[in-house]
């Protein structure tokens, strides 16, 4: 049964439960601060710690040390007084820190004195030609079913692209008894040279090994074929084989899977939606938003934390949490914050966790060609829309992503532009010899996730709503 | 440095994109400055509606130029601009409403304007055969219609680069002066003259008009609208309510347009509004109420454009009453979308002859300044 928040007002309201959500809101909480965990999902956890409270593998080595940390932070908030929901989507937060949120199908509104927004992260948008093919699918998606519910592709199964999380992946999928046939790596060769001068940092920072034995751990069981240029799926109406170049030279394999990933970014649609400001990072190419070091954002009230500020993983997630939380005990209960952690130790931990951090954007970061469709690749899904679609519409006029809306009707669907918004940006960029910052993002506005007619028309009346009644 | 052209239009709305190419088929050099884009603001958010169903008296003339010109829209821009003719509905809930549009439809027709129709429940239940069994009759208007704003203003914008106006976009038009029989304003370093300006900006206009010593009462609102999900075809007309705040428009594409006027908290300066979503669940109940098919759609997007509105809900059209070569098109008042087409042939012909077969005589700006005058 769902349960609606027991307040109008918190002073706290946190949004996401992973790694930042968990820690923000336990350390509000401890600190006596009334606090809202809201969470869209079944249980505790975001992508990181997904089903950490119900998940049904219970050897620990398959999923690793790593990802069981989450049960800790779930059990301090548990202890805490938070007040927690899940299933909660938020689907409306504004400059008055006002939240709409749907639980069980009926929708609640919340006002908060400080808003911690901890969404994480989404897969970047990997459009080659065939990527709408049933039988494609974003190894994020595999690995929700695989920590969810321990499902593992039995059969013709490749991996394609790069970063840490594919060959994180790929070592779950591994230990679970699943099937790989064979990883497509496309991490380009120059980058491996223009990682070195970051290296240092990375070799004494706790990925490293972890990273190192888990490449090898896979690399022993599966063909990895490294220095992909050129990759697409094929098949009529669903998936039959995956074609790829490397070394120049060109092969198709059959396959009944294909499972595609080229790093996270940012999840920016409520943090965009409720009007603060976001500029392209150039390094990790995509839009983070303006911060403090407290992870205050350009609207007052509003922190931000975990992967939404920034991709940094799962160990800076907590601290970031922990560093929003803070500040938000300080501007509401001072003589509480002095319980915390220093602020000074927090940096710290933060500076630690996020060590090595630039020497995996510089190694993982994608190249043009798996960024920046061409002809007839797919772009927009919910539209329909390709590459082709989208120069054309730039050569009669359209000069941004908010534009071609108009033209295109692209990231007017359902999925509000995560599958398309960076892809959109960069190509335009491109076309107009912009740069990213220049080109802009889409508007985004609320409903960020769809709600019911039938729900929204279920709100409780306003006075305004009952004299009209009166008076109909 | 400064260049000399024909005319500078504030504002890169439907209404200073239809004055600017209107100005360019008769021949003249326009420039065109819009602090953001063309189509950034109302003009390519609003509603879409192509109506002139339910309007106010004195700009119904002028509501019916721009509906021919809207009948023809693809040979004026080479656009369609998604332009649909399906006719626009006035429904009413009640016996008290139809009579209401009785008188109305009445009044209408002594003037000599025949476009709306007053039709009976089975005639509405034709036309909307999804409206709840309980309304008794509206009018209708059967060449109205609705148009893709965005793509409708964008296409006037580049129909007018085409021949041969300057498009200036995201920097402001500064400096506004008179001086030796021209226009100057700047827009950045540059600066442009004129012996014609033209005030099309919209909800910025007001402070311009002020600016220029013509205070109006005006006020920046910004109407709210929502889109739902793909819902099978049930309705061409657009139809609107006669009792309650609720438009209501199905695209070709199964997507649903709800408004109605509920207006968000606009944020001018910031470019930004907040919607007030307690006011857009008022509409949804009542397109939960009206039309059980809606009843499982959901709500992809909701938004709002900021604009102008006047204190008597009629813009400001028409030459200024203190300045020689200054003309004011702004404060259409969340209505002023199908008139822009012509709008902008009419201030055409202002400018350029001086004088206009349509009437546009009570939309002037002197209306606001007939005691100060005296």
């Amino acid at each position: 049964m769902s349960v609606a928040p027991k307040r109008e007002d918190y002073d706290v309201v946190v949004i996401g439960a992973g790694p930042a959500g968990l820690a923000a809101a336990a350390t509000s909480a401890e600190a006596g601060l009334s606090t809202l965990l809201l969470d869209e999902n079944a249980g505790p956890g975001g992508q990181v710690f997904r089903a950490i409270s119900s998940t049904p593998v219970t050897d620990r080595s398959q999923l690793g040390a790593d990802y069981w940390v989450g049960a800790e932070l779930v059990q301090s908030l548990r202890a805490s007084t938070a007040e927690v929901i899940h299933r909660a989507t938020v689907w409306s937060l504004d400059r008055n820190l006002d939240i709409a949120v749907s639980i069980g199908g009926a929708s609640a509104f919340v006002k908060a004195k400080r808003v911690i927004l901890a969404t994480g992260a989404l897969e970047r948008p990997f459009a080659i030609p065939g990527w709408t093919l049933p039988g494609v699918m974003t190894a994020g998606a595999a690995q929700t079913m695989l920590k969810s519910s321990g499902l593992v592709p039995d059969g013709r199964t490749a991996i394609a692209g790069q970063g840490p999380l594919l060959w994180l992946l790929a070592a779950q999928i591994l230990r679970l008894g699943g099937r790989i046939d064979r990883i497509l790596d496309t991490t380009e060769r120059g980058n491996y040279l223009a990682a070195l001068p970051h290296a240092f940092a990375f070799l004494t920072s706790p990925y490293f090994t972890k990273g190192l034995s888990m490449m090898r751990e896979v690399k022993a069981k599966v063909e990895v074929v490294s220095g992909v240029t050129e990759l697409a799926a094929a098949g009529e109406g669903q998936l039959a084989g995956v074609s790829y170049v490397a070394g120049g030279k060109r092969e198709t394999i059959a396959v009944d899977l294909l499972l595609l990933h080229q790093g996270v970014v940012p999840n920016v649609n409520l943090a965009m939606s409720a009007g603060i400001e976001h500029r392209w990072d150039d390094l990790q190419l995509c839009w983070s938003p303006v911060l403090d070091a407290n992870g205050s954002s350009s609207v007052a009230g509003i922190a931000i934390a975990g992967d939404g500020a920034g991709i940094g993983g799962a160990n800076a997630a907590v601290v970031r949490g922990r560093i929003a939380a803070r500040a938000a005990v300080e501007a509401l209960a001072p003589a509480a914050a002095a319980k915390l952690p220093a602020l000074a130790t927090l940096r710290r931990d933060l500076a630690k966790a996020e060590r090595g951090r630039v020497f995996l954007d510089t190694l993982f970061r994608p190249a043009p060609q798996f960024r920046i469709p061409s002809g007839d690749t797919i772009v927009c899904r919910c539209e329909e829309v390709t590459a082709n679609d989208v120069l054309e519409s730039v050569a009669i006029g359209a000069t941004g992503p908010n534009q071609l809306k108009a033209y295109r009707r692209t990231g007017m669907g359902p999925c509000q532009g995560r599958l398309c918004g960076l892809t959109v940006t960069e190509l335009m960029a491109q076309a107009r010899g912009k740069t990213p910052q220049e080109i802009g993002y889409y508007r985004l506005r609320a409903p960020v996730k769809p709600i019911t007619l039938a729900e929204l028309a279920a709100v409780p009346k306003t006075e305004e709503d009952v004299k009209a009644v009166v008076r109909g | 440095m400064t260049t000399n052209v024909d005319a500078i239009v504030i504002g890169g709305g439907i209404h200073g994109c239809s004055t600017t190419l209107h100005l360019c088929l008769a021949g003249l050099k326009p420039v065109l400055i819009e602090k953001d884009y063309a189509g950034r603001h109302a003009s390519g958010v609003n509603a879409g509606g192509v109506r002139q169903l339910a309007r106010h008296i004195p700009e119904i003339p002028l509501s019916i130029r721009s509906m021919g010109i809207w009948e023809k829209i693809n040979d004026l821009l080479d656009d369609d601009c998604s332009f649909e003719s399906h006719g626009q509905v006035l429904v009413a809930e009640n016996e008290e409403e139809l009579a209401v549009c009785r008188a109305r439809v009445a009044e209408l027709n002594a003037l000599g304007f025949t476009h709306e129709e007053l039709i009976d429940a089975s005639e509405l239940r034709r036309l909307v055969p999804a409206v709840a069994e309980t309304c008794p009759g509206g009018v209708v208007s059967r060449r109205d219609g609705a148009a893709n704003p965005a793509q409708t203003t964008t296409a006037f914008r580049r129909k007018a680069e085409q021949l041969g106006a300057t498009v200036r976009e995201g920097v402001a038009a500064g400096n506004i002066r008179y001086s030796d029989g021209l226009w100057h304003v700047d827009v950045g370093s540059d600066s442009y003259a004129a012996p014609v300006l033209v005030n099309a900006a919209g909800a910025w206009a007001g402070k311009i008009a002020a600016a220029l010593g013509e205070p109006v009462p005006v006020e920046t609102v910004a109407p709210m609208l929502m889109i739902t999900s793909r819902v099978p075809h049930f309705i061409d007309p657009v139809v609107i309510l006669r009792g309650r705040k609720l438009s209501f428009k199905q695209f070709k594409n199964g997507t649903v347009l709800i408004g109605g006027g509920h207006l968000a908290t606009s944020y001018q300066d910031r470019n930004e509004t907040v919607l007030d979503w307690k006011s857009l669940a008022i509409s949804a109940r009542t397109v939960f109420e009206l039309f059980p098919v809606m009843r499982g759609a959901t709500i992809v997007r909701a938004w709002a454009g900021i604009e102008a509105k006047m204190k008597d809900d009629i813009p400001v059209f028409g030459p200024s009453s203190r300045h020689k070569g200054l003309y004011h098109q702004f404060g259409f008042s969340l209505h002023g979308f199908q008139l822009g087409p012509g709008a902008g042939a009419v201030m055409a012909e202002l400018i350029v002859n001086g004088g206009t077969q349509t009437r546009i005589s009570d939309l002037g700006i002197e209306r606001f300044h007939r005691s100060a005058a005296r």
